[in-house]
């Protein structure tokens, strides 16, 4: 611990500030920032783990049947294994621990202004519960019969018969470790809420908070009160597998659409629970980088409000097709038309922040300017499939594919670069390589386009999702698909190579990095006031904030940004 | 080894403690650890929601309900299982009325009443499913047991958990240099309100319809 922190608070508690063993600083900490650095990195190594799967069944797709370097020949059970794992990885053990978990741990208390979480060993326990249930998950793939394969929507009767899903004890993992994580989750935001709304800096009021934190609390709002109906789901579905009983089973007077409306009524949310961390992250680089104040603070605030009501009753779009009644159907149309109107109102919100910014091309910033292009695609082809007419068709196809890796691979990948490149001197007090990241970014996203653009086509030619080996539909292994196939997979291949790059700019620039200034990027947070990397306790003193977050270019001042904690009489 | 410093190891952060000399924090008006309950019972909520609606849908799929050949489950003795659990919910409230006053030896007794009506409905709970098994209700024998296994079953569990807390907090108070405020145990006094609050609604919602 350095010499600042442990200055901080002599006066009060001087026990405080002995130096942590190993055990308590790295292993069990109850410090915010290095929970938030456990969860960083079991997500990066769980990224690492999807992207792996992810090549494999590609690979597959472009060559079937052939032996894969680094794998072997891939069977049907092991493809349906890597298909169902990779969603689930990236969305709960990536998306969530990396957005949501890392970022919401890291920045909430800095951006706040409070030395921690308010409740830090909850904090604690809830990682440690996280990293079991990703231990569970990887045992999942090891037990006989392999990992579950039965999508990550786990649809029963499917999933919840070991006759016809042949992983007995694949699938119970697979629920359980979702199960633990959902705990885990719920505790984590239990703390981040809490801390938001109880333990800001004084003077900070509710809308001065940055977008970036009210983004992380609404994410987490709207997780806490979905995910309760899943849990439930998920009780039934392994009391289901494991002790005989029939809640999902035509057979046994239970009824398999039920599982659907409780996966959904959660899954559905979640997608908005993912998105709105990194929308949040992406207003705070584009109003830094823009030089400019966000265009409608209230604005985008209350559109999130908007999108997190309504993303409530959109759940059944995923069903049309599922057998619910038309009628339904109709009205769950009308709903999902509709939230596209407040999520499109915070992209104009952010497009009209850029116009006549004086914009600065660094990493962060490409990171952020790709989000806002690419989710725009994503958002714009998901129009079309909640329309109930053509999701008909569109349903289950390589279209709704593409349409929701361009909203997740924005999200998820895009967003968690862009908070790392943004945050990275914050979190380790070195700068990263600006070059490399340049490389990095154009090596990732020009690659991604080249991988999913074309699947667009490929759904409209009619290809199924879930199909292991095209070779078998003579309509769908014409030499045309077949190309665009291998296309894909060689874009993918080429992204993955890339990431090399990323990983050896991030631990290089980790130790061997330019030393960070405490300003690097001239923001207004809070954050930005402490050393890099913050010591224990984050704050000297606590910060009193005088104005919002996004005072950039003021007229009539020398300075182009205005720290929060500047008194109005400095300038 | 150091154990992590003593101003962390309590429910609440330093972050609510001002520096000397320094502006404070607005108190805030519902405290932290309400707060955080609050949320939690949210999710809980729904959850029971989840589960309530779950029973609904396969309930109204299937033609006759209860169905036949099933045993008819205990309604009068459940009734007053349900009365005695309302007594212990309003006796925590009572107790409450003491802890806010700061009297915690009073307070502490009346817990202890409440905890041990709950306890008394967790143990008759446990009486009835022992009699239902015998009479044939087992999860597995048909979706009916299932769905009452499951339902009463997460109740029970809550009520297992609640009161497990409760009682660590009754123990805590034995003696009266303990770090336990009564803001402390307002939350987990929240927590068994909304286990004795649940219950009415699956009375009416399994035994009674």
């Amino acid at each position: 611990m350095s010499e600042a922190a442990a200055a901080i608070h002599t006066e009060d508690h001087a026990e405080h500030h002995e130096e942590l063993s190993f055990l308590y600083k790295y292993i069990l900490p109850v410090d915010h920032k290095m929970i938030a650095m456990q969860y960083m990195f079991t997500g990066l190594i769980m990224a690492v783990i999807g992207g792996y799967f992810a090549y494999v069944f590609r690979m597959q797709l472009a060559y079937p049947g052939e032996s894969v370097p680094f794998f072997g020949i891939v069977g049907p059970g092991e493809y349906n294994m890597m298909v169902t794992n990779h969603g689930t990885i990236m969305i709960f053990w990536v998306a969530m621990p990396v957005l949501i978990a890392a970022f919401g741990n890291f920045l909430i208390p800095l951006m706040c202004g409070c030395d921690d979480m308010v409740f830090p060993r909850l904090n604690r326990l809830s990682y440690q519960i996280f990293l079991v249930s990703a231990l569970v998950l990887i045992l999942s793939f090891f037990v006989k019969g392999g990992g579950f394969g039965g999508a990550w929507t786990a649809y029963p009767p499917l999933s919840s018969v070991p006759e016809f899903s042949l992983t007995d004890w694949g699938a119970s993992l697979w629920v359980l470790a979702v199960a633990l994580e959902f705990v885990s989750f719920l505790l984590g935001g239990i703390n981040f809420v809490t801390t938001a709304m109880n333990a800001r800096a004084p003077g900070m009021k509710m809308l001065d908070i940055p977008i970036a934190v009210w983004f992380i609390v609404i994410a987490v709002i709207l997780f806490m009160a979905s995910v309760g109906p899943l849990i439930a789901g998920a009780v039934m579905l392994f009391m289901d597998q494991r002790i005989g009983t029939t809640f999902f089973l035509p057979s046994g007077g239970g009824d398999p659409l039920l599982w659907e409306h409780l996966f959904w009524f959660f899954g559905h949310p979640e997608v908005y629970v993912v998105l709105l961390p990194t929308m949040g992250i992406v207003a705070d680089i584009i109003t830094v980088f823009s030089r400019k104040k966000l265009f409608g603070y209230r604005t985008v605030l209350y559109t999130a409000f908007a999108t997190g009501g309504l993303s409530f009753v959109v759940w059944a779009h995923h069903q049309f097709v599922a057998g619910i009644d038309p009628r339904m159907a109709n009205v769950f149309v009308v709903t999902t038309v509709l939230i596209s109107i407040p999520i499109a109102e915070m992209l104009f919100s952010y497009i009209a922040t850029l116009y006549g910014g004086s914009i600065e091309y660094t990493t962060p910033m490409l990171w952020a300017l790709s989000f806002l292009f690419a989710f725009l695609i994503g958002g714009v082809t998901g129009i079309y499939l909640g329309a109930s007419a053509l999701d008909v068709y569109f349903h289950d196809s390589y279209f709704v594919l593409a349409h929701f890796h361009y909203t997740f691979f924005p999200i998820t990948i895009i967003g968690m670069f862009a908070a790392i490149t943004f945050w990275f001197p914050k979190m380790f007090g070195r700068m990263m390589n600006e070059t490399l990241g340049k490389i990095h970014f154009w090596g990732t996203f020009i690659p991604f386009n080249c991988i999913f653009l074309p699947l667009f086509f490929l759904g409209l030619a009619g290809q199924h999702r879930r199909i292991y080996n095209y070779d078998h539909f003579p309509d769908l292994a014409t030499e045309e698909l077949q190309d665009i196939r291998v296309f894909a997979t060689a874009s993918l291949v080429i992204m993955l190579i890339f990431q090399v790059i990323f990983l050896y700019n991030f631990f290089y620039s980790m130790f061997k990095g330019e030393k960070a200034p405490d300003n690097p990027w001239k923001a207004n947070t809070l954050e930005w006031t402490v050393p890099s990397p913050p010591p224990h306790g984050n704050f000297k003193t606590l910060p009193t904030v005088y104005r919002g977050a996004y005072e950039y270019s003021v007229p009539g001042r020398e300075m182009d940004y205005w720290p929060q904690n500047m008194p109005p009489d400095e300038s | 080894m150091n154990p992590p410093s003593p101003n962390q190891t309590v429910l609440l952060a330093t972050s609510e403690v001002a520096l000397p000399g320094h502006p404070s924090r607005a108190k805030p008006p519902i405290s932290s650890g309400v707060f955080g309950m609050l949320i939690f019972m949210v999710t809980e909520a729904m959850f029971f929601a989840g589960l309530i609606s779950a029973y609904m849908v396969i309930r109204a799929g299937l033609a006759e309900w209860p169905p036949w050949g099933q045993p008819r489950l205990p309604v009068v003795a459940t009734a007053f299982n349900t009365v005695v659990l309302l007594a212990s919910g309003f006796l925590m409230a009572y107790s409450r009325s003491f802890f806010k006053q700061g009297e915690l030896v009073q307070g502490r007794r009346w817990l202890g009443i409440s905890i041990l009506l709950g306890t008394f409905f967790l143990i008759f709970q446990g009486y009835e499913w022992v009699q239902l098994l015998k009479f044939g209700l087992t999860i597995s024998s048909h979706i009916y047991g299932g769905l009452f296994y499951l339902l009463i079953g997460a109740h029970g569990f809550h009520v297992f958990a609640a009161l497990a807390i409760l009682i660590y907090i009754w123990k805590r108070l034995e003696v009266t240099n303990n770090s336990i405020t009564p803001e402390g145990i307002f939350p987990f006094q929240l927590l068994w309100y909304f286990v004795v609050f649940v219950w009415p609604i699956l009375y009416v919602l399994v035994y009674l319809t």
